[in-house]
């Protein structure tokens, strides 16, 4: 029968798919502002024991990164399925590009492009809470301090944790090391998976390399500031202001599938061993799709 | 069992003489002895009742024999000063905190009707530092060590409260770390300093609060007094807020102002006895603190009435605001009114231009899906 065709067929029951909703008029997005303000003013929003502010993170925040992930870094996003809808999660990834934008990237691909919307909460170092503006920014953004006590009393809350094991000697590297993992710490993100038995989902960003390609570190003028390291750029400290302008390199952030941790009990924690061939596993993982992204990638900017 | 006779220090102030009544309020305790070295204020004296008040300096050893001759068998201990200028200065203010406890201690050491002794302690003994975890459990330690104030103070009164309680394994001892206390009636560190029309802040840092209203204090107090609970539990409401909300929640002004400048300003206003603020507590007003409060819920056995915002919504039904809110309100309505009609405008505009590009654009007709017939 050359004419029998297949004909989709849609039940009574089921609503027809609803049109895309539509962009919000400029009057209704300056409305949203201006009740947005009476909020802030009236300090009627909630926040977390963490700090956690989200009606500025989904207000300001995350509409300020937006526009970096689209259009200046066109991230492209793999393997979301990989990320859980519900429930607690670690998310482990390589670090780079001298000033930790892939930390704020990750944060934006999770909560605009997975379909349960997922909000990353990040573990940063104490330096980030030390800096006024930037530490309590941080805390807004949902930041809390790299420690197993925070990692741990997130995950067992069920919120997703961003976690970014190789700290600075990942994100402040020189360029020529760039896409080599450092050392993954002392593990202790793999212990805070086992102590609450929520899986690992290892990810790999690529294209952060090569935002601010550091090719000297200026030891002395750290030291003056209390950095960890002092960036030399192409053009930054050369052209001022100017060089701090990321350069719009293309990113890829690659999510793996989950490792889970659940069944080697809360006990495994306290085993080195357990730990130590975990985290060799993670961070195997990220290293080998970096290498694959970075085949895929055809050049550093398109 | 409860106790035959309670004796409270500090109870001149707010909360030790809320406790005071709260227990003397309870025919099933025999007696209630107040210990304070004022007398109390008239308003306080009045809810006392059939308290007992003795006029006695807890560094003095008159303590001992209050203790002893009216056989004391539970004794609050809330006589800690959080501020000099309440205690006549930094020297007396450590001598009253730390030898006031020690003296208190070792008469109850000698006392063997002594059987239960509650120390109201602070949460400020785990410090305030940009290195600490999120939220203290009770377990954790101070990650900078506090190295002066009340918060040393209380560091050093909670690890002589231990050694007693070694020495003395038949007395039960309940040590609570309170957050910070604020409510219409109490003068606490917070409410004082929230009081002011414009409150300074650090500038670039947000503090986490977490509070405890006053009425919950006093019935965490009056539970640790007449209950079996031995151990350190923390002390807080549900929740918290930031500093900087907590400010625009009772329509007052935030000055942000640089870090060196709070030093100096917290100088003058201690030198015009307005508001007391150590270097520890501006710490804690560039960072805050949270606690977990699980301790507190499950084996203390008590849930905090009001959460955080509720605890300063009460407080704030008594200040009267700087920034109404109703002034925030009208603005905004105003503003939308505005808003409403310039984009009514604007759309009529729209419509009338597009009227006018004729119906070249007009969107086509949707097709109706196909629907599976359901049988008769």
């Amino acid at each position: 029968m050359p004419e029998a065709r297949v004909i989709p067929l849609r039940p009574d029951d089921e609503q027809p798919p609803s049109p895309p909703a539509a962009e919000p008029g400029w009057d209704e997005q300056l409305a949203g502002g201006l009740e947005f303000l009476r909020r802030r003013l009236t300090g009627e929003y909630d926040t977390d024991e963490f700090g956690f502010d989200p009606d500025l993170t989904d207000h300001v925040l995350l509409p300020g990164l937006r526009p970096w992930f689209h259009r200046w870094f066109r991230v492209e996003t793999q393997g979301l399925e990989n990320v859980p809808d519900v429930g607690g999660a670690l998310v482990v990834a390589n670090h780079s590009g001298t000033v930790p934008v892939d930390a704020l990237m990750a944060t934006v691909a999770l909560h605009d492009e997975h379909p349960a919307a997922r909000r990353l909460r990040l573990l940063g170092a104490d330096l980030v809470f030390q800096v006024p503006f930037i530490g309590s920014l941080a805390r807004k953004l949902g930041v809390t301090l790299a420690c197993n006590e925070d990692a741990e009393r997130l995950l067992s809350s069920g919120e997703l944790v961003g976690v970014f094991p190789e700290g600075f000697k990942g994100v402040g590297k020189p360029f020529h090391e760039r896409y080599t993992l450092q050392r993954f710490g002392r593990g202790g993100f793999v212990s805070a998976a086992l102590r609450t038995g929520t899986p690992i989902v290892p990810c790999a960003i690529v294209g952060a390399e090569e935002i601010y390609p550091m090719i000297g570190n200026a030891r002395i003028a750290a030291r003056l500031l209390g950095l960890p390291y002092f960036p030399i750029t192409p053009t930054f400290p050369l052209l001022g202001p100017l060089g701090a302008v990321p350069l719009p390199s293309k990113w890829f952030i690659a999510f793996g599938e989950p490792i889970e941790t659940a069944s080697y009990g809360p006990a495994a924690a306290d085993d080195p061993m357990v730990v130590f061939n975990l985290t060799d596993q993670v961070r195997e993982t990220i290293q080998h799709s970096l290498y694959r992204l970075l085949l895929q990638r055809r050049s550093v900017f398109s | 069992m409860p106790p035959a006779v309670v004796l409270v220090t500090g109870v001149s102030r707010w909360l030790g003489g809320a406790l005071a009544a709260e227990l003397a309020s309870d025919p099933a305790i025999g007696r209630v002895i107040g210990v304070d070295t004022v007398p109390p204020r008239p308003e306080v004296l009045r809810r006392l009742g059939r308290v007992e008040f003795v006029r006695a300096d807890i560094r003095s050893p008159l303590i001992g024999k209050v203790i002893e001759s009216a056989s004391v068998d539970t004794v609050v201990h809330m006589n800690i000063s959080a501020t000099p200028a309440g205690a006549g200065g930094r020297v007396s203010m450590k001598e009253l905190n730390v030898i006031g406890t020690m003296q208190l201690l070792a008469a109850c050491q000698r006392s063997p009707a002594v059987r239960r002794l509650v120390l109201k302690s602070t949460s400020a003994v785990y410090g305030a530092s940009s290195r600490d975890p999120a939220v203290f459990t009770e377990t954790m330690q101070a990650r900078r060590v506090p190295g002066g104030g009340f918060a040393k103070d209380s560091l050093d009164i909670e690890g002589y409260v231990r050694a007693f309680a070694r020495r003395r394994p038949d007395v039960g001892v309940a040590v609570l770390r309170f957050t910070n206390l604020i409510g219409p009636r109490i003068d606490s560190l917070l409410s004082g300093f929230l009081r002011m029309p414009v409150v300074p802040t650090a500038l670039g840092y947000d503090a986490r609060l977490q509070l405890l209203h006053e009425d919950d204090a006093v019935a965490v107090l009056t539970r640790a007094a007449t209950g079996d609970f031995v151990g350190t539990a923390n002390a807080g409401a549900s929740g918290t807020v930031l500093l900087s909300q907590a400010i625009r929640r009772l329509g007052r002004v935030p000055l942000p102002l640089p870090e060196p400048a709070m030093g100096s300003l917290g100088r003058t206003t201690r030198w015009a006895r307005m508001v007391d603020w150590s270097p520890e507590q501006m710490r804690f007003l560039n960072f805050g603190r949270v606690i977990d409060t699980r301790v507190l819920r499950e084996e203390f056995g008590y849930v905090p009435r009001y959460s955080t915002a509720e605890a300063l919504a009460d407080y704030g039904r008594s200040l009267p605001p700087v920034v109404r809110p109703e002034l925030v309100e009208e603005v905004a309505a105003s503003a939308r009114t505005v808003l409403t009609s310039v984009a009514g405008g604007a759309h009529t505009v729209q419509r009338v231009l597009d009227t006018v590009a004729g119906g070249r654009r007009r969107a086509a007709p949707s097709v109706p899906g196909l629907r599976a017939v359901h049988d008769a």
